[in-house]
């Protein structure tokens, strides 16, 4: 019990230090917007840890932060081949694959209004169907290994890229376009010159909407068929093993696996559209 | 109607593809098959043939359509072997996810909107979410709950409130904030309670955001009771459709699970559509 | 003007056809616009003033009439950017720095390196930016995008200069400013200048002729040679021959309107 109370004594006092600190003069500075979240952070690990001990909750059903954390560290060979296996062989290829095919099919068709006009409502249909339901079809052609992983990566990332470029295609102003046909310009060279550039805020935004697909379609495409190593696979796994400490240490990987990607697209976006008014404030 | 012939084009051009693709897939099997009985083939016997096939690599799309009738229209719908059945199993899963998960998060927005320590502490962590395969622990959640003596409609309808959560605390909370300096300036003038320009400046401003992560968020609830019910090796419900046709090789049942989930995905957002063109209409808020 | 003139325009009509019936955009529209000149178009919205210099610019094709650009077709014309074209807003790329927006149609039409280099330097001094050329446009204010925009349609020399209201956007001291610095331009430069504005001093201030337009259909209703002197300090703007142009100018424009 003595757990429980102390968890909740702890989670009071930094609810507090929270509100002073985000009404406090500072609360507009880097450090107290990073520290507030991160207190947020640590005070749900805490709570978790105190109310698991204090109640004996079973591992079987939620295993402590530091069990976890043991778990984390004593697992590390293993863990890191499942995230070769589905992050870099599975997800990665995938990704690239797939944001490539859609990028140069944008432009491929941008020069037919009339495909442009077809493609772009049966893109964005697809883009909003659960298209992991692919993953098992894609497993029986490809084998179990790491290219059907990368195949429904593929299915999932390639139309919101899609969309999302031949939007940004389109996005370049008419005064834009003008201006370049004052100049004789090719197309080609109106491609390069104006309308990728200007094309680029939306291409990235797919990008990033892309990050978490590829992710995603890579663990789940496991759970239908895998060898035996890959975060999908371990997790289906252990789960049935009751072996949850695992679980969640494959989970605590694929959310920073998942950030990390993120962050580092969203850090690339910020190198090419550094011009952009989202992107000017910071 | 401009826009019907060009659709009509590619989806007429997607047919043929998948037409000519399965030929060509499912020819291995037909050419197998002969040369075991020795029997030569003629062109239109693999066409006929790989149009046909029991457990082909890939159905033809009209087989995947008869499948679609037969196990919808033609069956009970209390049949084990009806689409609409398992349908409805996810369906209902769904839509109760997509209740709690939508409640949820406008309620948390709202907190957000009016609590600054709630702000700073919880929103760069709902940001961050939706940067994580969150759908990775749909698995855990099935066992455990199983393992409490939870089964069948909750446990996925929790995943699927998982999963449609965070669009709509990011996206109402976007929507809650989206009145500018002046109107809220405005609203200052007259004097107003923060209740007051609740319910007459934000909640109003904020609806379009609102609907654009509703539809982000069943299209999500959707994936997460259909992922829900892969893991614990369930047998009702359109993903059960899908791991049982993928056991036993049965491609087409998968393509028709697959299609179902599709038409039924579109069902859904389409209505949120709807919704949303109705409620924006009568708001004036539509172009 | 005995010499030839550089843009002739004989009975041109242009006709838009939309969904609420034809819109007669220009109608019989005869215009001659010699070497050096700078011509002033005036008139109310839907005028066709701005219609007419996108002909020119052979953005938008007659549907009737002749029209001729340096004694070509204005594709023909085009082609060999015969001209520069200021928008109404600056339409600087923002990924491009300053310099490197005055470069792209340097760039486009082939121009080497170093011939890149000197010429942004040189139409940088013209517009008064020098130092800025490593900026990007957001970090500049709006009157100093339009210089860079002017910058921009100097950079290859074109002798045609085509600028649709180029400072209507901008507040009137910046305006002043910068219509004082376009006539020093022009007498540096010596290119001809088609300009539209709907601000009557600006266009009796810039002018050597004012085409006074009026709409449905659009077309002209007088052609004014202005009497001012070449040379023109901003307070000429109060001498009686200043006002009596604008006089005349404004009386154009109502009589434009008299069927109303």
């Amino acid at each position: 019990m003595i757990w429980v109370v102390a968890a909740l004594i702890f989670w009071a006092a930094m609810f507090w230090l929270n509100i002073r600190l985000s009404k406090s003069a500072q609360s507009h500075t880097r450090a107290v917007r990073l520290l507030v979240p991160a207190i947020f952070g640590i005070t749900i690990l805490v709570v978790w840890e105190g109310v698991v001990r204090g109640l004996n909750v079973p591992g079987v059903i939620l295993p402590p932060p530091s069990a976890i954390a043991a778990r984390i560290s004593t697992s590390l060979p293993v863990l890191w081949a499942d995230f070769v296996q589905t992050f870099v062989k599975g997800a990665l290829s995938g990704y690239v694959i797939g944001c490539g095919a859609a990028v140069l099919v944008a432009v491929a068709i941008d020069r037919s209004p009339f495909l442009q006009k077809g493609l772009l409502p049966v893109g964005n249909f697809i883009a909003a169907l659960p298209i992991i339901g692919t993953a098992p079809i894609l497993v029986m052609w490809f084998g179990f290994d790491w290219q059907s992983k990368a195949a429904v990566v593929v299915v999932m990332v390639f139309f919101p890229v899609l969309v999302n470029t031949v939007q940004g295609l389109a996005a370049a102003s008419a005064m834009q376009r003008d201006l370049m046909h004052t100049y004789s310009a090719s197309y080609w060279q109106t491609l390069f010159k104006l309308r990728l550039p200007a094309a680029m805020p939306f291409i990235f935004n797919g990008l990033k909407i892309a990050t978490t697909l590829a992710l995603i379609g890579a663990i789940v495409a496991e759970f239908f068929g895998s060898p035996i190593k890959g975060m999908g696979f371990r997790i289906s796994t252990e789960v049935g093993r009751l072996g949850l400490d695992m679980v969640w240490a494959e989970i605590t990987v694929a959310a920073l696996a998942g950030s990390a990607f993120y962050g580092l697209v969203a850090a690339m976006e910020k190198g090419v559209t550094f011009w952009h008014p989202s992107q000017r404030r910071s | 109607m401009s826009r019907a012939l060009p659709v009509l084009t590619v989806v007429a051009a997607i047919l043929a593809l998948w037409y000519a693709a399965a030929v060509w897939m499912n020819a291995t099997w037909t050419r197998d098959q002969a040369e075991r009985a020795g029997v030569e083939l003629s062109v239109s016997d693999i066409l006929t043939d790989t149009m046909a096939q029991e457990r082909p690599v890939l159905p033809a799309p009209h087989q995947v359509v008869t499948e679609l009738w037969n196990t919808t229209a033609r069956k009970k719908v209390t049949s084990k072997r009806s689409l609409v059945f398992h349908g409805w199993i996810t369906l209902s899963a769904t839509l109760l996810g997509f209740a709690i998960g939508t409640g949820a998060g406008i309620l948390l927005a709202i907190g957000i909107v009016h609590n600054r320590a709630m702000d700073m502490s919880v929103m760069p962590w709902a940001i961050a979410s939706q940067t994580i395969p969150i759908l990775a622990i749909a698995p855990m959640i099935i066992v455990v709950l199983n393992s409490l003596g939870i089964q069948g409609l909750v446990p996925k309808a929790i995943i699927s409130a998982y999963l449609s959560f965070f669009p709509v605390v990011v996206g109402m909370v976007k929507g809650l904030r989206s009145p500018d300096a002046m109107q809220l300036d405005l609203m200052r003038t007259y004097n107003a309670s923060g209740r007051e320009s609740f319910w007459k400046l934000r909640l109003p401003s904020s609806m379009p955001y609102l609907f654009t992560s509703l539809k982000i968020g069943i299209a999500a609830s959707l994936v997460g009771a259909i992922v829900g019910e892969l893991p614990t090796g369930a047998i009702r419900g359109l993903g059960a459709r899908m791991l049982t046709g993928s056991y036993y090789g049965q491609t087409i049942q998968i393509w028709s699970a697959l299609f179902a989930a599709a038409i039924l995905a579109a069902c859904l957002v389409g209505i949120v559509g709807v919704l949303q063109r109705v409620t924006l209409k009568r708001m004036g808020m539509d172009q | 003007m005995t010499q030839t003139p550089v843009i002739q325009a004989q009975n041109l009509d242009l006709t838009f056809q939309t969904n609420d019936g034809p819109i007669h955009a220009l109608k019989g529209v005869d215009l001659e616009i010699g070497k050096g000149e700078f011509v002033s178009f005036i008139g109310p919205s839907g005028c066709g003033k701005t219609t007419f210099l996108r002909v020119i610019a052979a953005l938008e094709h007659p549907t009737g009439g002749t029209i001729t650009v340096n004694g070509m077709t204005p594709d023909e014309a085009r082609q060999k950017r015969a001209y520069g074209y200021v928008f109404q807003a600056a339409g600087l790329y923002p990924w491009r720095t300053i310099a490197g927006n005055i470069k792209l149609p340097l760039e486009i039409m082939g121009f080497s390196r170093a011939e890149q280099e000197e010429r942004v330097k040189n139409v940088l001094q013209l517009v008064d930016l020098e130092g800025f050329g490593g900026k990007f446009p957001w970090q500049l204010s709006g009157g100093m995008q339009q210089r860079a925009s002017i910058a921009r349609a100097l950079a290859f020399d074109a002798d045609i200069l085509l600028m649709d209201e180029p400072f209507g956007a901008l507040d009137e001291i910046v305006r002043d400013h910068l219509n004082e610095q376009l006539l020093a331009l022009w007498a540096r430069t010596e290119k001809t200048i088609g300009f539209v504005t709907h601000s009557i001093p600006e266009a009796v201030y810039l002018s050597t002729k004012i085409v006074v337009m009026s709409p449905r259909p659009g077309r002209i209703t007088d052609v004014i040679d202005s009497p001012l002197p070449r040379e023109r300090p901003l307070d000429i703007r109060d001498t009686p021959e200043f006002l009596e142009v604008a006089h005349r100018v404004r009386e154009g424009l109502r009589a434009g309107h008299a069927y109303d």
